[in-house]
């Protein structure tokens, strides 16, 4: 089956901002959504994404901005009047109701006709025909959340919207409902607008990201951009890890900006230096690093340091972890796949570090470089 | 020795039992013995609280003393009316002190208890004394009685209410209008059937309330008999067997309702 809206309208956001009486949830917030993606909105908690949401769901009134569906404007349109329906966080099933009832609710409420064939086809999409009897409290979390999709989907809305959907899930769980999910998506080709935390659910799901922060979008695009081309360093940490070491721009000449790192040249690609003065961070991804017991010669022309004591080792199957301790005094990550190539190196070996230099990126000074750290990690 | 410690351990096993079974009989023999009475045949004797012969007569003719039936259908009737103007008055109030934030809302919420927790001689006097400064001296009755019952089941009402309501996820009503159901259609398809279990216990609350009270309706009641009053005055010459009657009918009437609630209940926690 396909739901497929053939006039598929684009989401598109202008200077929106929310105010609450104490702060602003979202700060003048440009944002357009082509109609048929699976776009994320992604940040941490209280960065207004939740509030963004709702107010393209219609249950929150913004402060000032316009929300249009293609060129209609649906600002202040009432919730139920908008082509827009929504996956809550917490699914929000109606207790009463069982299953059947559920889904079939938006139907009901708009006066179609043939309400229980498309409630049948609409459960088996989600694989929940035998459960339409049901009440919500029965099933199960994955279950309600299928229940939950499957109430909003029916609709044919022109933009699904996605609260955290899979966050009351476990992990397990969680990781199939992500496939799964991308694979309705597909299947049925509308426009998905899924907020989350999780970076790595992001990643899974979104063709497009745009990582959120203090109510203003930090950086949006494809995930694969987003992660070898972090804008800020708040990205930078959110998304994946980062080795964020000072540096100062020494030449910025066509297409290569070179940084002294502490006594080390290396040389960035100009579109991937987001300033070409002064000082800066240069960023580097732990999984770009490359290290090799001190002498012996690595894969990687230029950017190439010695001097590196290795403090930490992590063996995590397919991968190890290591911590190098570098002359300045700090600590770079760096993770290695198991090949077999070489045995796991010991805390204590000394050693030399290089990457490829079209895999670092250069961030302003002036940004905090402990922005998007996990607090966990 | 085993003989003792099989003793101590039956009397440890079966003691919780007994002492609960003795609570229960001295919660019920009041009623056994209001069910006992509405059988007896005490014509012939002085002491009209003595179990003399049995008897169907009180059943076949309950309303033999004078102005007993009349003061029954009195209660019911200011039973009925102040139920339904307290429940729809206290459910709205309810409403509004969960879904409203306004100023004085906290000063409210805790005003409410007031009429709850002041003594009833109290309230019915002070209210005595209210209506004859309001011109109603002379003129009380049945609207006087009316208007003390809807205050003092308001308050339950509310508390009853407003506790269903605040443990209703508002998420369900937002979730109702994203699915295209306006704020009318939503009250009644999704709110309203989740708060109806507290409306219903409050009615129920309400109607056993007003229907039971003597002290405010004394006070406050003129010349107009309700059926605790009856009772009250009959009291004084020996009460007739037919009281017994009317007691047993309403809590039979009370132990159907308890049941099909239960029932009702069961069977959706079995659905659930």
């Amino acid at each position: 089956m396909s739901l497929a809206a053939d006039n598929g309208r684009s989401l598109r956001l202008t200077a929106l901002t929310k105010e609450f009486a104490t702060f602003t949830a979202v700060r003048s917030l440009d944002l357009e959504v082509p109609a048929g993606t699976f776009f994320a909105l992604l940040g941490p908690s209280g960065c207004g994404k939740t509030t963004t949401l709702r107010m393209v769901a219609g249950l929150e009134v913004p402060t000032s901005g316009t929300i249009h569906l293609g060129d209609d404007e649906i600002t202040y349109e009432k919730p139920y009047r908008r082509p827009v329906n929504t996956v809550f966080q917490n699914y929000a099933l109606f207790p009463h109701l069982d299953i059947h009832e559920n889904v079939a609710f938006g139907l009901r409420r708009r006066k179609v006709k043939d309400v229980d064939q498309q409630v049948k086809e609409m459960l088996a999409l989600v694989e929940l025909e035998s459960q339409a009897k049901k009440k919500p409290p029965q099933m199960s979390g994955g279950q309600q959340q299928r229940v939950a999709l499957a109430r909003a989907l029916i609709n044919r809305p022109e933009v699904l919207l996605l609260d955290e959907p899979l966050g009351a899930l476990d992990l397990k769980l969680r990781r199939s409902m992500q496939i799964e999910l991308k694979r309705i998506q597909t299947e049925v080709g509308l426009t998905f607008v899924h907020v989350t935390h999780d970076q790595e659910e992001a990643m899974t799901m979104a063709d497009t990201i745009a990582v959120m922060n203090g109510g203003v979008i930090e950086q949006m695009g494809s995930p694969a951009e987003l992660y070898e081309n972090p804008r800020t360093t708040f990205v930078a940490n959110f998304l994946g890890q980062s080795n964020l070491i000072p540096g100062s721009v020494t030449s910025a000449e066509g297409d290569v900006v070179r940084v002294d790192m502490h006594g080390t040249q290396v040389s960035i690609p100009a579109d991937r230096a987001h300033t070409r003065s002064g000082d800066g961070w240069v960023g580097i991804r732990p999984e770009k690093v490359l290290i090799a017991p001190a002498g012996e010669p690595i894969d990687a022309p230029g950017n190439h340091m010695t001097g590196g004591v290795i403090t930490d080792v992590s063996f995590v199957g397919v991968s190890t972890q290591y911590l190098v301790m570098m002359p300045w005094g700090q600590e770079l990550m760096a993770f290695e796949q198991n090949t077999g190539r070489r045995a796991v190196l010991d805390k204590g070996t000394k050693v030399d570090v290089s990457w490829r230099p079209e895999f670092a990126f250069l961030l302003p000074a002036s940004q905090d470089v402990n922005a998007g750290v996990l607090e966990e990690v | 020795m085993t003989g003792l410690q099989r003793a101590g351990r039956w009397v440890g096993e079966h003691l919780v039992l007994a002492a609960g079974l003795l609570v229960l009989v001295y919660m019920f023999v009041p009623i056994a013995v209001v069910m006992l009475m509405s059988f007896n045949d005490n014509s012939e004797s002085r002491n009209v609280y003595a179990f003399r012969d049995f008897t169907w007569s009180n059943w076949a003719n309950p309303c033999r003393p004078d102005g007993m039936c009349e003061a029954v259908v009195r209660s019911i009737e200011i039973g009925l009316l102040a139920t339904l103007v307290a429940t729809l008055l206290g459910s709205l109030a309810a409403f509004a002190l969960v879904r409203h934030d306004f100023i004085g809302r906290s000063v409210a919420n805790t005003v409410i208890f007031l009429p709850m927790a002041s003594p009833e001689i109290v309230m019915g006097s002070s209210l005595l004394a209210l209506f004859v400064a309001g011109g109603f001296g002379g003129r009380l009755g049945f609207v006087t009685i009316f208007i003390a019952h809807v205050m003092f089941c308001l308050s339950f009402v509310i508390v009853t209410v407003k506790a269903r309501l605040s443990g209703l996820d508002q998420n369900l009503e937002q979730a109702a209008m994203d699915l295209y159901a306006s704020e009318w259609t939503t009250f009644w398809r999704v709110t309203f059937p989740l708060v109806f279990p507290g409306v219903a216990a409050a009615a129920l609350l309400s109607f056993s309330l007003s229907f039971d009270d003597f002290i405010i309706t004394n006070l406050n009641a003129g010349q107009t008999v309700t059926f605790p009053m009856f009772v009250w005055g009959v009291a004084q010459r020996g009460i007739p067997m037919q009281v017994n009657v009317v007691g047993t009918v309403m809590f039979l009437i009370s132990l159907f309702l308890v049941v099909t609630n239960m029932l009702v209940t069961r069977k959706r926690v079995a659905a659930t």
